[in-house]
């Protein structure tokens, strides 16, 4: 297939590390003694508990129902006993806890009756509706709640959806055994958001070092009939961040500032896909996930892992090394220490790297910046990391955010290659997580002066009006009979057709009958606009919805309670 | 534990980079030991370890981690630099004071490894072409007869520092007629009698550039530096120098013979590359480099010092932050997007 591909600036080429995992097929991992499922696994509002300690569950049932339109429900990954709902450790860098349901299975694995469905007799809403019911995320790692990305813009036309199947980590496979083995229902999830949506082209991304899982790939579109291209990347980490990929496949930019959809492309990952169709047309929610268990162990293996399963555990089956000091969630670029060996898989994890000295040598000590700009030229978002060092360094978070430092996706990429074995991407998410902490301080500053300055507004106003009422109140009086008998008249020929020229505000006592009547008339229109167009705001708005939760979740980030905002660019 | 990603690094580290410098060095060296004289690997020694008790010193003084940071490499890097630079029958307390003053107060007042606006080995040759200039200006005629014992003896003080071992270097000939303007002088025949002259510059020393042109471009190769600096100085340099040389060859030295003279390549490659001192923006380096091949020509062929590029090199360092803020680059996503960068 001939395209014209496009490059990006910078990336760099670690050690892959695949093949390890790479050897044997996918493998179920057994239930554990005690799943420990976090209600708050996606970006957006957190569900709200509908279960509580002694109730008995079913495989998929739902014990976390969504909280407004950017949230995701979340079910219960085996049949059991719900134990307690409490308060756990997360795999998060910060450690900090987050409600959890935890339950003890019952070894049957029972599940809910489920209703399998052809999905092309339901609406589109129906479809967002079931996904979201289903809790379909964004399991490249953003963790971004899928329906919520699937409602075609009414401005800007969808020219290319873009499937994400780079899988650029060095260590992870999850995703290359998922298209190599479970390529068609990859296909057929892809069929159901390109339905959504209705791009002019899909593009599946996938890197040159996985002809097997682009060949497979390439044999399910055609056996589903489908026109998808199946297109191998150069590989070159992060060709899978969902901007990076959408550059290479489209020569699209997407800034910041803006969302992809603004320049009519739409991103997910191969893994989200094969959820949908599973959530759709076999009525199974998102209970477990592919996860990559590698690093400094005997059997690295890629595992298909209920959501809540101790990552210890989950670590044994493939027998670590003595020598393992940590557990790592994610790639080697990106990733981070989970504060705890037994904290739970999640819907972002998509690797566990067992952590040893002698798999990733304790780095050598810091030394001053010499300038000498590999950082900038390995940045894929041709941002200057030393200018940013330096400036957050210094606490000049100002003149951080000049050389652009929200711009920055936290790839990793300066720090691999910096000779001075800076950890920049350490300062920058501290110079990150100030600025918005300072935001919010500012923003609560604000709103405490606004707070003041109404209240001080309202007792003058009230002062005033006092006064003013008891000299109008006589003229008033004698106002009203007029004002009376004019609206009376004014009403008669709009009530009929428009219940809310009652409503209308009451009638300044001086406006003639000849004001009721506009106003009445302008009621009117406005209600048959209404009416042309139901004020359904989850239609309506679903981008600004979603904006809102993406800045809403990158403050979360900054307190550091849910997954990190960088997750949110990467591979979605 | 906080998260400290990325857990993979590149096999990479300061003193590498220094040390592949040092390397990229080896091929200018090695021709100007065979063809200038022997001597020089003297000087390298007396700079390197000038810079390494300087450097110690310091390092003590700021508390810093002495091997930690001594081990680094820039110090030797420095020291080379001088060494080079300086002429090589130099008295060795006059190579081992510019090398201390480098890394005392070019260096290490000004915050040390990373910190100096100036790059320390202009800012010796500099201080000691200004205080000792006659010194400075003795460079040996070629091919230097004596063994390699009197060399030494001559640099160590040991032997009179007699007259003959000094004469004019091609660029000096060249400024004195220009200078005094005779005329009706030919660069051609000026030079050609000049039994300095080689081929195409001062006898030997134009092979000693052509090493340092080959070693310049292995760290081009090796990703050490970028093709932006040296480009840049070369292209102002044989611009300005052919367009003179063009409209009156009879009193302009031709572009080859600029290039191939003094300390062009070296500056080209090894000084305007500096990042510390120079730009860090693609358009900056440009910027750098043709100003420092600009100043180097008009100082070398019309100024008062026998080369240009120390000074040249030093000004462009003091223009290199406000260079550098103008010249931001474009980030991904910004408006022009698109152009170029078609795989
Ligand atoms: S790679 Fe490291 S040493 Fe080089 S400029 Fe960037 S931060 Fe400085
Ligand atoms: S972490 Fe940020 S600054 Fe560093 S290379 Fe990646 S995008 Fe650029």
């Amino acid at each position: 297939m001939l395209m014209n591909l496009f490059k990006f600036k910078g990336g760099v080429k670690p050690p892959t590390n695949k093949t390890q995992s790479l050897g044997k097929p996918i493998a179920q991992a057994p239930i554990p003694s005690r799943l420990v499922v976090p209600l708050h696994q996606s970006i957006g509002g957190t569900p709200r508990p509908v279960v509580q300690a002694g109730d008995k569950v079913l495989k998929g049932q739902l014990i976390g129902e969504a909280d407004g339109w950017i949230s995701a429900a979340v079910h219960a990954p085996t049949s059991g006993t719900v134990v307690e709902v409490a308060m756990h450790v997360q795999p998060h860098p910060s450690g900090l806890d987050a409600l959890c349901v935890v339950i003890e299975p019952d070894g049957k694995d029972e599940w809910i009756p489920r209703e399998p469905v052809n999905y092309k007799a339901l609406t589109p809403e129906q479809v967002r509706e079931r996904l979201q019911q289903a809790g379909v995320v964004g399991l490249g790692g953003a963790v971004f709640p899928t329906h919520g990305k699937l409602t075609a813009s009414k401005t800007v036309p969808m020219e290319e959806m873009v499937i994400n199947g780079a899988e650029c980590e060095p260590f992870i496979t999850c995703d290359d055994l998922l298209m190599r083995e479970r390529a068609e229902e990859v296909v057929r999830g892809i069929g159901i958001f390109r339905d959504l949506l209705q791009p002019k082209r899909v593009l599946i991304g996938i890197e040159d070092n996985k002809p097997e899982a682009a060949a497979a790939m390439r044999a399910a579109v055609q056996a589903v009939g489908e026109n998808f291209e199946v297109i191998p990347v150069p590989t070159l980490y992060p060709a899978g961040g969902a901007k990076q990929l959408i550059r290479v496949l489209t020569g699209k930019e997407v800034p910041a500032a803006k969302r992809s959809t603004d320049l009519g492309v739409q991103c997910f990952n191969v893994a989200t896909a094969y959820t949908a169709w599973r959530a759709i047309t076999h009525g199974e929610p998102v209970v477990s996930r592919l996860v990559t268990v590698t690093g400094n162990v005997h059997e690295p293996r890629n595992y298909e892992v209920l959501i809540g399963t101790p990552m210890d555990e989950l670590l044994k089956l493939a027998t670590p090394h003595p020598d393992t000091d940590g557990i790592i969630m994610g790639g080697p670029m990106m990733g981070f220490l989970v504060p705890q060996p037994d904290v739970p898989v999640v819907k972002a994890t998509n690797c566990l790297i067992a952590h040893s000295d002698r798999l990733f040598p304790p780095k050598a000590p810091e030394m001053p910046c010499i300038r000498c700009g590999s950082c900038a030229q390995a940045c894929p978002h041709e941002l200057q990391p030393f200018e940013m060092y330096w400036f957050s360094r210094a606490k000049n978070f100002g003149k951080t955010q000049e050389y652009h430092i929200f711009d920055c996706i936290e790839c990793g990429c300066c720090s691999f290659v910096c000779p001075s074995r800076i950890p920049l991407v350490q300062y920058f998410r501290f110079a990150k997580s100030e600025i918005w902490a300072r935001e919010r301080e500012k923003n609560a500053a604000d709103q405490a002066k606004e707070r003041f300055e109404f209240k001080q507004l309202r007792e003058e106003r009230e002062k005033a009006e006092k006064a003013e009422k008891l000299a109008k109140a006589a003229a008033a009086q004698a106002a009203k009979k007029a004002a009376e008998a004019a609206a009376a008249a004014a009403a008669g020929d709009t009530a009929a057709t428009s219940p809310q020229a009652a409503d209308a505000p009451a009638i300044d006592a001086e406006k003639a009958a000849r004001q009721a009547a506009i106003q009445a008339a302008m009621e009117r229109a406005k209600a048959q606009r209404e009416a042309a167009q139901p004020k359904n705001t989850d239609n309506l708005t679903p981008d600004q919805q979603q904006a809102a939760a993406e800045i809403e979740a990158r403050r979360a980030a900054a307190r550091l309670a849910v997954p990190e905002a960088p997750a949110n660019e990467k591979s979605e | 534990m906080f998260a400290p990603a990325p857990f993979l690094l590149k096999d990479t580290s300061v003193s590498q980079v220094m040390t592949q410098v040092c390397i990229a060095l080896v091929p200018g060296i090695a021709a100007y030991a065979w063809l200038v004289g022997p001597a020089i690997l003297v000087q390298l020694v007396i700079a390197s370890l000038a810079a390494l008790l300087a450097e110690a010193a310091m390092l003590r003084l700021r508390k810093k981690p002495l091997a930690l940071f001594l081990s680094d490499g820039s110090a030797i890097v420095t020291a080379w630099l001088i060494a080079l630079t300086f002429p090589p029958l130099a008295p060795w307390w006059l190579v081992a004071t510019g090398t201390i003053f480098a890394i005392i107060v070019a260096k290490h007042l000004y915050g040390g490894l990373g910190q100096n606006p100036f790059n320390p080995a202009m800012v010796a040759f500099g201080v000691c072409i200004v205080s000792f200039p006659a010194l400075m200006s003795q460079w040996p005629s070629v091919g230097l007869q004596l063994p390699l014992v009197d060399q030494v003896n001559v640099i160590l003080g040991l032997a009179p520092r007699i007259d003959a071992l000094s004469s004019a270097t091609p660029l000096d000939a060249l400024k004195t007629a220009l200078k005094l303007d005779e005329g009706a002088f030919d660069v051609t025949h000026l030079l050609a009698n000049q039994d300095i002259y080689g081929n195409f510059a001062g006898r030997g020393w134009e092979w000693v550039a052509v090493g340092y042109l080959l070693g310049g471009l292995w760290m081009w190769q090796r990703k050490l530096i970028t093709w932006h600096v040296p480009v840049a100085f070369t292209g102002a340099l044989v611009a300005v120098s052919g367009a003179l040389w063009l409209y009156n060859p009879a009193h302009f030295a031709s572009p080859l013979f600029h290039l191939l003279s003094g300390g062009a390549m070296l500056g080209a490659f090894f000084i305007a590359t500096d990042p510390v001192s120079g730009c860090t923006t693609p358009r900056g380096k440009l910027i750098f480099g043709a100003g420092a091949g600009l100043l180097a020509y008009i100082i070398r062929v019309f100024g008062g010092y026998p080369d240009g590029v120390a000074f040249a090199v030093l000004l462009m360092n003091l223009c290199a932050p406000v260079i550098d803020l103008l010249t931001q680059p474009r980030i991904f996503g910004m408006k022009d997007a698109g152009k170029g960068g078609k795989a």
